[in-house]
């Protein structure tokens, strides 16, 4: 009698269990899934619209056959490049603060607080922000301002990486600076930093990865360029604005040169974040 | 190895007075007395969570990079008290160093280790640094194994030369006092003896003191030896009365291997 | 060249100057670093205060009513935000209806079931999947999802769901295969590593000794899950989905693409709608003052929203951090 119900209670909880555990398997096989046909599906028709002239030709103009988008790798590629050297110091400095000082510290909670909020923040709010403050004041959309843009979306990135990775550094690495009398700035500088640089370098390239997709800010900073140019001081090309006017129009040329560029950034993001974490695990081990 | 008292009375390079520690609200240490003297090694022993590590870690200070913790008191440094509030912490730690129970070789070279503390106060040119760093590698017995790889890493080393990098980065600065805080609870039987034989080196020159979890190790290379249980000083003296006539039961438990 | 240690004691000369210049160098060394980081803070604030100086005009006109009002005539200058609000929510709500669940299975099968040496590979397979720009995702589901969707999935929807009462209407209509559903199954893609990354995370906290009593007693798997597990980081587990709702109410692109960006609110999610983000993407370009300060409206509301959500998702996680700190 008591084992007829444990064995149907016990058939049940096998059954639950049973279904569970394939139902999460099929969660893992449908994300793995969707990710391979993303990708797929960007090789694809990225390769098929990959040709030589992407990166010697500029966009084409409405309707005109051919074209590239040599104009807007560029302008991408200098872009990343301002944001890197404004974002980079910022988040360091700001990172070592909350290392080094921020035990105990109203201020540096605050700031860990906003900035983890800051990291998932929607970009396009940083777009009409920066829109606000500059573009709106000098009355022209440009390169700069596009960085400006891409470097508040940057430098919570490289700020909590760097804090998370200076505190990995041991403690008795730390004392043993502080032991031969050096002041606070040499310890950080030529000890903690040094032994972090591995993971600090990581935050970088993963921040740089995430603001090469970035599109909505880019849209009310530094806009577009036709043609060609490398003047930061006006709207500038750049790749994902390019794809956002050229994906849903009905020009084949555009189309086409739009899944180009999808393909180009999505590699650049790829390889960047497969270097950031290949670097990390090699140095961190050693 | 453990010298008798001469009859020339000795000099303390520290004198603890009345030290009180705290670790927020919990009492670490209870009211220490303690003469470490000049030129001779001074051994803390004790069972675990006795507070022999953070009486070391009172003598330099190294307890003022974390808030929450305070000591009480007086420690003389050839006269200064350096609990003192205005008593300049780096400079202090220039004088008494410190050598840590894991190593701690910093990420450069073997030369810029030994020279890191050295550039911090002195401006040599590059003929008085090799020969300063030569020097404070031969003082540590690492010489001969590091010559010819000055330029490497300090991590390219074993466990036992990196502990040994460590004691010649501190030398480097001609200290008046070293700290061992257990210096080698990390190392093999081969390194520990090497190093045991550094102290005794090293004796002539700086004064030692030395907290270690084991007995044998005190016995060997220490003059005098303080035994603590619970935060208080229970007995302190010559090494070898400690060990062989030891005046409190609680020491003569804790040498026997009653507790601990 | 063995020279003992010249002075006993503190004071060297020499190295008075050099103390002096340390204590300068450490003082700038942490005025400095503050000063960075306050600069974040004031970053913050000052959003806060130009989206709100931008928006005045609009926000001064039509009052708090704003919020509720499903007017969007550009012509007559009379907007509210109802209809932009209404498709964020209900694109972000579909997106966590089926990331959730995803995101539970992902992390239950790398914590619980994955063999060890899948279980990096894995890993870095879902967190590449946050790497993807959401301007791919956009294009994907413009492309390739859209057509496949109008073919099959809606018509399969409309024939099942759409027969059944109350929430038949909701998947009536043409089926063009864009539309709140499909941004909304678009974004819960987006969202899924997100959500699944953090779940595992906090999973993996769990002290093993836990789960092997819980074994011991001879539990299943799933059971382990179910009443150790997730109990044990449920704070973790609802930080983690907030911050998939708060990255979904933002999502620009992945959105826009598939939308329909049509200002209205219909019955059916087959229907387009759009969203805050879409609105500001599409009609930024062209907007004059004022509908301009409309479109700072709608950017600060976002902006506060998404940051209650946010910091709500923040404390959580805090929260089980701590209380898991506290336990081990």
């Amino acid at each position: 009698m008591n084992n007829e119900m444990n064995a149907g209670l016990y058939r049940r909880r096998k059954f639950v269990n049973t279904l569970g555990l394939t139902l999460s398997m099929v969660a893992m096989a449908l994300g793995l899934f969707v990710l391979l046909w993303i990708l797929f599906v960007l090789f694809k028709n990225g390769f098929a619209g990959l040709s030589f002239a992407i990166f010697t030709e500029s966009t084409p103009a409405p309707g005109s056959p051919g074209g590239g988008l040599a104009n807007a790798i560029v302008g991408s590629l200098m872009m990343i490049g301002v944001t890197a050297l404004i974002a980079t110091p910022i988040g360091i400095f700001a990172g070592v603060y909350l290392a080094e000082f921020g035990d105990d510290n109203k201020l540096a909670s605050i700031t860990r607080f906003v900035t983890d909020i800051m990291l998932s923040a929607p970009s396009i709010i940083l777009g009409l922000f920066v829109y606000a403050i500059l573009v709106a004041q000098v009355k022209h959309f440009s390169g700069w301002a596009g960085s400006l843009a891409l470097a508040l979306i940057a430098i919570p990135v490289v700020l909590r990486t760097t804090e998370n990775m200076l505190r990995l550094v041991p403690g008795s690495l730390r004392e043993a600076a502080f032991a031969l009398g050096a002041p606070h700035w040499k310890v950080t500088n030529y000890v903690t930093l040094r032994a972090a640089r591995a993971g600090v370098m990581t935050g970088l390239l993963l921040a740089l990865a995430r603001i090469s997709g970035e599109t909505a800010p880019l849209l009310f900073t530094a806009l577009n360029n036709q043609f060609f140019s490398t003047n930061m001081n006006a709207p500038l090309a750049n790749l994902p604005v390019v794809i956002f006017q050229f994906a849903m129009s009905p020009y084949d040329n555009w189309v086409s040169l739009a899944w180009a560029g999808a393909l180009l950034i999505t590699l650049a993001v790829l390889v960047l974040n497969i270097v950031a974490r290949v670097l990390f695990r090699e140095r961190s081990s050693g | 190895m453990n010298t008798q008292a001469t009859a020339a009375p000795l000099k303390n390079a520290l004198e603890v007075r009345g030290l009180n520690f705290y670790y927020g609200k919990f009492q670490g240490l209870k009211n220490i007395d303690l003469d470490i003297a000049e030129g001779h090694v001074t051994a803390f022993i004790g069972p675990s969570g006795c507070g022999k590590s953070t009486l070391l870690r009172a003598l330099n200070r190294m307890y003022s990079l974390y808030p929450g913790q305070r000591a009480e008191g007086q420690v003389n440094f050839y006269g200064d008290n350096i609990l003192d509030s205005k008593q300049d912490l780096n400079m202090l730690r220039a004088r008494i160093g410190m050598v840590f129970q894991k190593p701690t070789p910093f990420p450069m070279s073997i030369y810029d280790n030994v020279a890191f503390g050295v550039r911090l106060y002195e401006n040599l040119n590059k003929a008085d640094m090799d020969a300063r760093v030569e020097w404070a590698l031969t003082k540590a017995a690492l010489w001969n194994e590091s010559k010819d790889k000055l330029n490497q890493s300090g991590l390219s080393l074993s466990g036992g030369q990196q502990q040994r990098l460590c004691i010649a980065r501190s030398v480097a600065v001609k200290p008046s006092v070293i700290l061992f805080d257990e210096p080698t609870s990390a190392l093999d039987p081969i390194s520990t003896a090497k190093i045991e034989d550094l102290l005794h080196e090293l004796k002539s020159d700086y004064t030692v003191a030395i907290v270690t979890h084991n007995m044998q190790q005190a016995a060997r290379v220490s003059d005098f030896t303080a035994f603590m249980y619970l935060g208080e000083l229970i007995e302190f003296g010559q090494t070898d009365k400690i060990f062989v006539k030891p005046q409190r039961k609680e020491t003569e438990d804790y040498i026997t291997g009653r507790f601990g | 060249m063995s020279t003992p240690p010249t002075t006993s004691g503190m004071l060297d000369p020499r190295m008075m100057a050099v103390v002096k210049k340390q204590r300068i160098q450490d003082f700038l060394f942490h005025k400095v670093t503050m000063l960075f980081a306050v600069l974040v803070l004031v970053a913050l604030a000052a959003i806060l205060v130009s989206l709100m100086i931008s928006a005045w005009p609009a926000f001064q006109k039509f009052g708090i009513s704003f919020i509720w009002t499903d007017e969007w005539d550009i012509v007559n200058e009379n907007f509210g935000a109802a209809i932009a609000i209404y498709g964020t929510l209900v694109s972000s709500v579909i997106a966590l209806l089926i990331a959730v669940p995803l995101a539970f299975g992902i992390a239950l099968f790398l914590t619980e079931m994955c063999p060890t040496w899948l279980r990096r590979p894995l890993g870095t397979a879902i967190e590449l999947l946050a790497a993807v720009p959401s301007i791919i995702y956009g294009m994907f589901g413009l492309f390739i999802f859209a057509p496949l969707f109008a073919d099959y999935g809606q018509p399969a929807l409309q024939s099942t769901l759409g027969q059944m009462p109350l929430i038949g209407p909701m998947f009536g209509g043409a089926m063009n295969g864009i539309g709140l559903l499909a941004a909304g199954l678009i974004l819960a893609f987006m969202v899924l590593p997100f959500i699944a990354a953090v779940m595992r995370d906090v999973f993996e906290i769990v002290p093993p000794i836990l789960r092997e009593s819980a074994y011991g007693l001879g539990c299943t798997t799933w059971e382990v899950v179910r009443y150790i597990v997730l109990p044990y980081t449920q704070k973790g587990v609802i930080g983690g989905i907030m911050l998939g709702l708060g990255r979904a109410l933002g999502e620009t692109m992945a959105v826009t693409f598939v939308i329909g960006n049509s200002q209205r609110i219909s019955e059916s999610l087959f229907a387009p709608g759009t969203s805050i983000a879409s609105t500001l993407a599409n009609e930024f370009g062209e907007a004059d003052d004022f509908h301009l300060a409309t479109l700072f409206a709608l950017g600060f509301l976002l902006f506060v929203i998404t940051f209650v959500v946010l910091a709500i998702a923040k404390i959580m996680i805090l929260r089980t951090e701590r209380a898991q700190g506290a336990k081990t």
